[in-house]
């Protein structure tokens, strides 16, 4: 690492971030955040889900626009193919997670960043799902990460940066910890 | 024996300043005291050393090796420098050190609550009251075992122990044994009890991978020599990090390494961090595979490190080859989780940890989690000092060997403190 020889920049705000780190340390309570989604059902297994409110830093927030995405199941499962099936959005929110986190890890320790690419895969029994066999999860069997990333760093370096962005990662919390889960009717 | 009169504690005494605890720390720090002539007391729940007499399980030898058994104007003196010794030894040990500094230690003397009272403290025990201008806390890191929530729901028909309570095998009954925590203590008390005969399932977290040798040296030896053990806690990073840093994955046995591979080859069964119950059975973090990632990591960080120092200082001694170690081997899907009735766990045993008692620590220095405030061992309330804690001013600073040069700083800002009250005092008086 050369940090100090080459400024690095890896588009992430490392000292705002460090700033939040220091002032939620002294008002714990602001850092208690809600996140949101919406989903309305449009037709068969395709249904349209936004994301624009949130709460955090102690008040209402929201996103600058509205985020819509579609979610359906693929023609092989005998469903129209609208949108991405949920649990890709639950790779999809596992890679994209990871690589903020190597970014702002890298940005901490001075790593600059060419390229990072995550390729994410799941294994699934859809016997689970089915009611084939009730010893079969429904979920995920395992899910497996492959990240290629080309950075001004040595392979223990990488090694740590990637390993850092999993301690820290809100999704791979998610994921590989159990969450109590509560689904009422209005 | 002093009883109380009418309920109302008896003076015992009034001194400059009270020691709490005689242990290795508080006797270091009481011959600073006598060597600047400050007068004080010790006062002891127990016996001297009374933590190393209790709370430890039978085979548990020190993690140092004896001839880093050092203490201000002490050390081991026997024919083996490089064993570790056992509890018995220790507690020998400290007893030797007591007499030798000459501690005024009032033995089976609890305290009760410590307050500010004027310039100083008034100290409560079960046998009576003590006043003095500062106290030093040298009652120890390790007082109560930090056990997760999630303890209080398993199932009644599992027998659970902390390290504390744990002695030998023996208490356990044939059935299997979930062992939560993968420090010294965890590993070696998995090791131990698979060896026994029964069926051992270690939980794994964050932990500190670490050789016993390196290089043909003990690694206690490189962490002193490298200087590694003398960092000061002002100089590192993120000291509240540091501080939560879990013990190395060490025995106190010569020439033998203990991590996750010895145990796996041994038979048991290693899985993610406990992190919850559910339908009778215990859930684990699928989080295993990065831990250990993350420990062999910064196992190969501290190789390197004592490498670069071993090439730049290859003239004072002539060093083995640098060596390492195969990377900690995790099963491709490490069991998610444990039905206890189904699969007969007999006994959980929490290795997650302790933490000091200062339930009868009546002063403002606490914060929001309940932690004592302190910097490198100055409380912010004068006159009040903490010895003995995880990275308190070094790394070393938990350790018995840390005590020395924590004593030697906190016994020199204790004097200044004193003689500036005493001057305060006087100019009031005379004023």
């Amino acid at each position: 690492m050369n940090a100090t020889a080459i400024k690095v920049d890896n588009g992430v705000n490392v000292e705002a971030l460090l700033g939040a780190r220091q002032a939620l340390t002294e008002a714990p309570e602001a850092a208690r955040f809600k996140w949101r989604a919406s989903c309305s059902w449009v037709r068969g297994t395709h249904s349209r889900s936004t994301v624009q409110s949130f709460f955090g830093l102690g008040a209402e927030q929201a996103h600058k626009t509205e985020f819509t995405y579609e979610a359906d199941h693929p023609e092989v499962f005998a469903a129209e193919d609208q949108g991405a099936t949920p649990v890709e959005y639950v790779l999809v929110g596992l890679a994209s997670c990871l690589t903020a986190g190597v970014a702002a890890v890298a940005q901490n320790r001075g790593i600059q960043l060419r390229s990072v690419k995550a390729s994410v895969e799941a294994g699934m029994d859809i016997q689970g799902i089915l009611g084939i066999d009730a010893d079969v999860r429904n979920g995920f069997d395992g899910i497996k990460v492959v990240f290629d990333i080309d950075a001004d760093a040595s392979k223990e370096d990488i090694a740590a940066l990637v390993a850092q962005s999993q301690r820290r990662s809100a999704v791979f919390d998610i994921v590989t910890n159990p969450t109590n889960v509560a689904v009422e009717i209005k | 024996m002093i009883h109380a009169a009418a309920g109302r504690p008896l003076l015992a005494g009034t001194r400059d300043v009270v020691v709490i605890g005689a242990g290795h720390a508080g006797l270091a720090m009481s011959r600073c005291l006598s060597r600047r002539s400050i007068d004080h007391v010790v006062l002891e729940r127990g016996q001297v050393g009374n933590s190393w007499r209790h709370g430890r399980w039978d085979s548990l030898r020190l993690l140092t090796p004896n001839w880093q058994t050092r203490l201000p104007g002490h050390r081991y003196a026997g024919s083996d420098p490089d064993g570790y010794m056992t509890m018995p030894q220790v507690v020998e040990f400290i007893e030797e050190y007591a007499s030798l500094v000459g501690a005024p230690v009032r033995t089976a003397t609890t305290v009760t609550s410590v307050s500010a009272e004027g310039d100083g403290y008034r100290v409560e025990t079960d046998h009576g009251r003590w006043h003095c201008r500062a106290v030093v806390v040298a009652s120890g890191a390790c007082q109560i075992p930090v056990v997760p929530s999630v303890a209080a729901a398993l199932p009644g028909s599992v027998q659970t122990l902390t390290a504390q309570d744990y002695r030998n095998p023996g208490q356990l009954d044939d059935s299997g044994v979930l062992i939560v925590g993968a420090s010294a203590t965890g590993l070696q008390l998995a090791e131990e009890i698979q060896r026994s005969g029964r069926r051992v399932t270690l939980a794994v977290g964050e932990h500190i991978r670490m050789p016993r040798m390196y290089r043909r040296l003990d690694i206690q030896w490189w962490l002193d020599a490298t200087g590694i053990l003398d960092e000061r806690y002002d100089e590192v990073d993120d000291i509240v990090r540091a501080r939560r840093v879990p013990s190395p994955q060490l025995i106190g046995s010569p020439q033998r390494s203990l991590d996750l591979n010895t145990l796996v080859e041994r038979g048991v069964d290693i899985v993610g961090r406990f992190v919850g119950l559910s339908d009778g059975k215990a859930q684990f973090s699928g989080s295993l595979r990065n831990h250990c990632a993350m420990a062999d990591l910064k196992l190969e960080r501290l190789l390197q490190r004592i490498d670069t120092w071993a090439e730049l200082n290859s003239k004072r001694a002539q060093f083995g080859s640098p060596e390492r170690f195969a990377a900690t081997c995790v099963a491709d899907a490490p069991r998610l989780s444990l039905h206890l009735q189904r699969e007969r766990i007999g006994t959980v045993i929490w290795a997650t940890g302790f933490k000091p008692d200062y339930g009868w620590l009546r002063v403002p220095a606490f914060d929001r989690k309940g932690d004592l405030r302190h910097d490198g061992g100055i409380v912010p309330v004068p006159g009040l000092y903490v010895l003995g804690l995880n990275f308190m001013r070094r790394r070393k600073s938990s350790s018995i060997d840390g005590a020395a040069d924590d004593v030697r700083d906190l016994g020199a800002h204790l004097a200044a403190y004193l003689h500036k009250s005493a001057t305060r005092s006087a100019m009031r008086a005379t004023g």
